[in-house]
């Protein structure tokens, strides 16, 4: 394999493959401390109400670090709410990428697959690079991207979970027939979960609270560029098949009789 | 007259329109009148009526 290690997205070629959730800091400084350590390209964020009293804006943060915008839907039940939002996200950003997701519950924060799918096609039709958050359904994934999805964002866990990867073989599932990129979305708790993520031949992960909510989030942005890295590399490198029993890596020729 | 600004009544005089509520010096802000998107351009023409509902957004923090 050669050094490059860059993937195609949305048409444009990105050089890290992590990409970074912006919720959930403590403050736009230890924010901007973070993303810095990621080496991220790519960052989302939300569209709220105002806040008149608000300080510095998360945008003069992204905007210093030359980060690419990301739009989410977050907060979003039904097809229609997320449409709309989109469409005020691409006026707010002046980007017509979306990272989409429509929520079935509160709870789990799981998206709903139905809403996810009718939203996505009314947003490719409008033209839109459709970036959906999905669940782990090798189904659904495959409908997204029949659907003109620019990729597909499986959750790893539930939102904020750092439950690390449930399912990993239906990633792998998910990965050998995609042709758009695969991004795990959710639920990375810590830098194995990411390298599994591109050990298992994901093409990116998407991190928020893992980095974000925990004790040191610039120690953990490195951690992750790193994850990230390895697993990618692991991944080209092709890992050795599991085996039931074990394999002695000394050769038996010449051992010594000693009785 | 009374027009719902961001879930808050505000009132207004008759007339007002949607630049007239929009911190325009602002970036990155979008604007929504009864659930429609009204572009930026659009902001210094967009009268404002009674009882409507009107969404003024920017970037936040999220995953």
């Amino acid at each position: 394999m050669s050094g490059d290690r860059a993937f195609e997205l949305g048409g444009r070629s990105w050089e890290s493959r992590l990409i970074a959730g912006t919720g959930g800091f403590r403050s736009l400084d230890a924010m901007e401390r973070a993303l810095a350590a990621a080496g991220a390209e790519i960052a989302t964020v939300a569209l709220r109400r105002i806040d008149p009293a608000a300080g510095g804006s998360i945008m003069d943060v992204l905007e210093r670090l030359g980060l690419f915008v990301l739009p989410n839907t977050a907060g979003c039940y039904t097809a229609r709410d997320a449409a709309k939002t989109a469409r005020l996200a691409r006026e707010a950003f002046g980007t017509d990428w979306i990272k989409l997701e429509v929520i079935g519950d509160d709870r789990t924060l799981l998206p709903d697959p139905v809403e996810l799918l009718r939203a996505a096609e009314e947003l490719v039709a409008d033209g839109f690079v459709v970036l959906p958050y999905t669940s782990d359904d090798p189904i659904v994934a495959r409908r997204l991207e029949e659907a003109g999805c620019a990729a597909v964002m499986p959750l790893a866990a539930p939102i904020g979970s750092g439950l690390g990867i449930r399912n990993p073989h239906n990633l792998e599932l998910i990965v050998e027939s995609a042709a758009v990129p695969v991004i795990v979305d959710a639920g990375i708790g810590t830098a194995s979960d990411a390298a599994l993520a591109l050990e298992l031949g994901c093409d990116a992960v998407l991190v928020a609270s893992a980095i974000a909510r925990a004790a040191d989030p610039e120690a953990m942005a490195r951690a992750m560029r790193l994850a990230v890295e390895a697993g990618y590399v692991a991944r080209q490198a092709g890992r050795i098949p599991r085996r039931h029993y074990a394999q002695a890596s000394t050769t038996d020729e010449g051992i010594p009789e000693l009785a | 007259m009374n027009v719902l600004v961001n879930g808050e009544r505000q009132e207004l005089p008759a007339g007002a329109r949607v630049a007239d509520l929009v911190p325009v010096e602002r970036r990155w802000i979008a604007v929504s009148l009864e659930g429609e998107v009204v572009p930026r351009s659009a902001w210094d023409e967009t009268e404002l009526a009674e009882g409507q509902r009107v969404e003024i957004l920017e970037a936040r923090a999220g995953g």
